[in-house]
């Protein structure tokens, strides 16, 4: 998983999957792990604490006789010591490079706590084997394996034809994680699903992952990170899955995602109200319109200059999503675009493909490049006429300051903004998205 | 072995070096008197959360220097905060006089499963090259992470041969986070690469200029010391490598925090001659006084050292008064790394609250200069009196929730984040300040207090907070013995 060198991370290490038990309410990440790494996680991503995360999650803190006899010993004490100190439905142990090096079994200590009834799971995410986009599906995944499984009986497969698991925005690592989330739950529900929405405070916690059986099929709305969870699904409990590889901001997307999810949903016998479902998709459309009808003037008519070109630093669902939004939504017209979360090679070719749908009149185009640094001096050599826009991440802002880009900070690490239940997916996003642009346009107006 | 080895590559950790402890009941009083017979031993615990890692602590000061590039050898985990430190640059440039703050140069060597098995020496190389052609770094700083140790990468010959290739300092610094539970320790290898590979023996010494170690605080030094003709040289946010390399040409050395410079103050006076002083840093009225003297002695002008001290305290006293009586008898916790606790000890105190306890990352027993003359938790109980339920815990986060709930101070003072949100919680103004020289001098004990009596009186946030707050520990765990999870009791 590894490649060469990184500057200006955009992403973690497997580790930093952790941040996906954080967002399961009630849930305790356990870290058997250097004394480092929990800091890292946290520094990366900011405010980001949750229940029980940042200086709240147990960690073996591993010093040199860890290193040399191994750290069992001291992670069952913890464990113990955990059921005593903190309120928790579900513990998850993860490992750091030093437990993963030193070989520790920490699968055979977790049964010792199963076999009295705790709902504990094991995963390895030793930062040298993974990042955190990959190590989030191997989060969802133990989970599956070791906690939803021991439910099963209760839990038939498939028992519950309108119902949905849905893996979308990766916890933390989209920073429009709960408001994308909470926008998908909201817009299948009007569509007649009920939703697993398994992370964040529209979840209904651990009861939802003992059901995740239940549910007819998946959805995965991602290009490549979580297609490992709905692989699994498939493959353990016969769930198809529908995917829609990018992420659906505005109306356009936001359509074409609710449109082939419905006919998805028919192929496989899903009892909705169609009819209702396509008149609540017609009547949100419309709604957006409306605001555009307002904007267009502004974007059409302000005299003062309005970014006319885009380039965006990110994570692959939302380089295209963003791009195709922008161009048919805003006018603003993608240039040069960086995917900078390691994009394995087998999907590189699928996520082109996607990008070149943006238009028969253009191509756009596209580096996967995960060393951001290299992708700014990318960006220092081209020029063009007009105004600039820069869509990336906190590192960002000097680059945008020293090319006079119009700035938006909309991935991590993110020290100039903040982002609290803000989500770009979906009719709304979309909206959120030109205000955030047109705003910080506005504002360097002084 | 001697504690400052300049030709070694690796400082030993803090533990070994200094004796330091992480886990300690009991009173300070106490404490400092188990200091001064020898080691004092730490116990272990049975629960832990999780801690923090030297390699921030290194990085912190390496990264803030102008024109250096900094190369974190390991997973691209283990340089995942580092992020902050481009923040923190950019925003207290203004601070320093930096009009053009430039983008901070920080990489990964993204080491995987590969490296692991076959070592990760020769992509050391090659990003070591790569990173000089990207960045033109006038020195490049590798530090190594806890995978790359435990794999046995030779970064002391990649790093010694890549500055013979390139002709610039390339300077290995061994600070894996598994090595020490003192992650401060961080502090002191940085400064020992610095110290073996980029201060130069001193040609001539320059009498007006003091060398100042600390972070990227307010500049009160420069205007402190123009009265004696003086002025800082700052060790190391924003400074230069140039810059650094003449550190040993200045008459004296100051430390902003004790726990921070430690081992750099000591350095420089044994292996390069520069004075240290060695009184702890400005805080409280009496260390002041004590400070500035020490000041005025080491560079001869103590007439000049009487002249601030009798001016500022005809005008500051008086002010303090006022502050004192709003303030008299109010309960205040502490949680703070050690000689920053320590400081805050001594400021609160000469405001007129009352320390209940405090929560102190760690506990050096004594420090790299090697007298007692330093030791900052001796002189704010000589100064102040004892403190009760000193606990030494290295941000053990139960342990701290646990006193906050058995002691009900009624205000909490923190430096190092994550620890305010718990005061809060319970509804106990919280106050973090995070510029270490906010609170030194008789001016600072005015600007602290004015912001104390603000947050004590501004309380409607943290009162809400509390009543709707998750706090996901079990109510059996706050009815315990704060050091229940220490070993040697249950
Ligand atoms: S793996 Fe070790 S070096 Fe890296 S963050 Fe964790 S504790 Fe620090």
């Amino acid at each position: 998983m590894a490649g060469k060198m990184i500057e200006q991370e955009r992403y973690t290490c497997a580790i930093g999957a952790l941040q996906s038990v954080v967002a399961i309410p009630k849930a305790l990440p356990i870290l058997h792990s250097g004394p480092g790494c929990g800091m890292m996680v946290r520094g990366f991503f900011e405010r980001s604490t949750g229940y029980a995360g940042g200086s709240t999650s147990p960690c073996t803190n591993f010093s040199e006789s860890e290193v040399v006899f191994g750290g069992i010993d001291k992670l069952r004490k913890i464990i113990t010591n955990s059921y005593k100190i903190l309120n928790s439905d579900l513990q998850v142990i993860l490992t750091g490079c030093t437990a993963g090096i030193v070989g520790d079994d920490i699968d055979s200590l977790a049964n010792e706590f199963r076999e009295i009834g705790r709902p504990i799971v094991t995963v390895e995410t030793a930062g040298f084997k993974n990042n955190n986009f990959v190590a989030h599906g191997d989060v969802v995944n133990a989970i599956i394996d070791q906690y939803t499984n021991k439910f099963i009986d209760e839990n038939p497969v498939r028992s519950e034809k309108r119902t949905v698991n849905l893996f979308a925005s990766i916890p933390y690592q989209d920073q429009f994680w709960k408001g994308n989330l909470r926008t998908y739950k909201h817009l299948l529900e009007q569509l007649g699903f009920k939703v697993h929405i398994l992370f964040g405070p529209e979840s209904a916690g651990v009861t939802e992952w003992q059901q995740i059986p239940r549910a007819n099929f998946n959805v995965l709305v991602s290009p490549w990170y979580g297609q490992s969870i709905v692989e699994h699904l498939k493959n353990i409990y016969g769930q198809p899955f529908f995917k829609f590889p990018h992420i659906p901001i505005g109306a356009n997307e936001t359509e074409k995602f609710l449109y082939t999810l419905l006919s998805f949903a028919e192929e496989n016998d899903t009892p909705l109200d169609y009819k209702k479902a396509k008149l609540f998709i017609k009547h949100e459309s419309a709604a957006y319109y409306e605001e555009l009808d307002n904007l267009a003037t502004f974007l059409l008519e302000f005299r003062y200059g309005l970014p006319n070109y885009v380039h965006i630093i990110h994570d692959a669902g939302y380089v295209v999503g963003l791009a195709k939004f922008l161009l048919h939504e805003t006018g603003i017209v993608p240039k040069e675009q960086f995917i900078v979360d390691n994009t394995p090679e087998k999907f590189q070719q699928d996520i082109r493909t996607d990008l070149k749908g943006i238009s028969t009149k253009k191509n756009v185009p596209l580096l996967f490049e995960p060393d951001a640094g290299k992708v700014q001096n990318i960006i220092r050599d081209i020029t063009y006429d007009g105004r600039g826009l820069l869509i990336g991440s906190g590192w960002d802002k000097e680059l945008s300051k020293e090319k006079h880009f119009d700035f938006l900070s909309a991935s991590v690490p993110s020290p100039y903004r903040l982002v609290l239940c803000t989500g770009y997916a979906g009719f709304h996003g979309g909206l959120r998205v030109m205000e955030d642009i047109f705003n910080t346009v506005l504002a360097s107006y002084r | 072995m001697k504690k400052i080895d300049l030709t070694m590559p690796e400082v030993e950790v803090r533990e070994t070096r200094l004796g330091s402890i992480t886990s300690f009941q009991g009173s300070a009083g106490e404490l400092v008197k188990c200091s001064g017979h020898g080691r004092i031993q730490g116990k272990k615990r049975t629960f832990s959360q999780c801690i923090d890692c030297s390699i921030s602590k290194a990085a912190c000061m390496v990264t803030l220097i102008q024109d250096a590039a900094v190369i974190c050898h390991g997973p691209v985990g283990c340089a995942s905060c580092l992020h902050e430190f481009a923040f923190t640059y950019r925003v207290n440039a203004p601070l320093r006089n930096v009009a053009h703050p430039t983008q901070r140069r920080i990489f990964s060597t993204n080491i995987g499963e590969e490296e692991t098995v076959y070592g990760g020496g020769d992509k050391l190389a090659e990003t070591i090259r790569d990173v000089y052609k990207r960045t033109q770094a006038k020195a490049i700083f590798v530090l190594s992470t806890c995978a790359a140790a435990i794999i046995g990468d030779d970064i002391e010959s990649v790093t010694n041969e890549l500055e013979s290739e390139l002709g610039i300092p390339i300077i290995a610094i061994f600070c894996e986070g598994f090595r020490s539970k003192v992650w401060t320790s961080g502090f002191d290898a940085g400064y020992h690469g610095i110290a073996r590979k980029l201060i130069k023996p001193a040609k001539t010494h320059k009498q007006d200029v003091i060398n100042v170690i600390n972070f990227w605080g307010s500049d009160v030094f420069t205007q402190w010391f123009a009265a004696f003709g003086v002025k800082p040289n700052y060790i190391t946010p924003y400074s230069t490598v140039e810059s650094l390399s003449h550190s040993s040409e200045a008459a004296a050395t100051i430390q902003a925090c004790p726990t921070l410079g430690s081992y750099l103050g000591a350095a420089l006076e044994q292996e390069f001659g520069v004075p240290e002083i060695k009184t702890p840093p400005p805080y409280g009225v009496l260390q002041t006084d004590r400070w500035f003297r020490e000041l005025g002695r080491i560079l001869g002008k103590s007439e000049i050292a009487e002249q601030i001290i009798a001016e500022k305290k005809a005008t500051y006293l008086p002010q303090l008064e006022k502050i004192r009586a709003r303030l008299e008898g109010k309960l205040a916790y502490v949680t703070a790394g050690a000689a920053h606790g320590h400081a805050l000890l001594s400021v609160l105190r000469e405001l007129g609250l009352k320390a209940v306890g405090a929560a102190i990352f760690h506990h050096d027993p004594i420090y790299d200069s090697n007298t007692q003359k330093a030791d900052a938790l001796a002189q704010t109980v000589r100064d102040y009196g004892d403190i009760p339920n000193y606990n030494v815990c290295d941000k053990q986060e139960f342990e701290l929730v646990n006193m906050l709930h058995h002691l009900q101070p009624d205000v909490l003072l923190a430096r190092h984040g994550g620890m305010t949100l718990w005061g809060a919680k319970f509804g106990i103004p919280s106050l973090l300040i995070g510029d270490e020289h906010f609170s030194m001098g008789y001016e600072g004990l005015i600007r602290y207090g004015k912001r104390l009596i603000e947050v004590i009186e501004n309380d409607e946030f943290v009162k809400n907070l509390a009543k709707h707050t998750a706090n996901p520990y079990t109510n059996w765990w706050l009815e315990q013995e704060p050091y229940t999870f220490l070993k040697g009791k249950k």
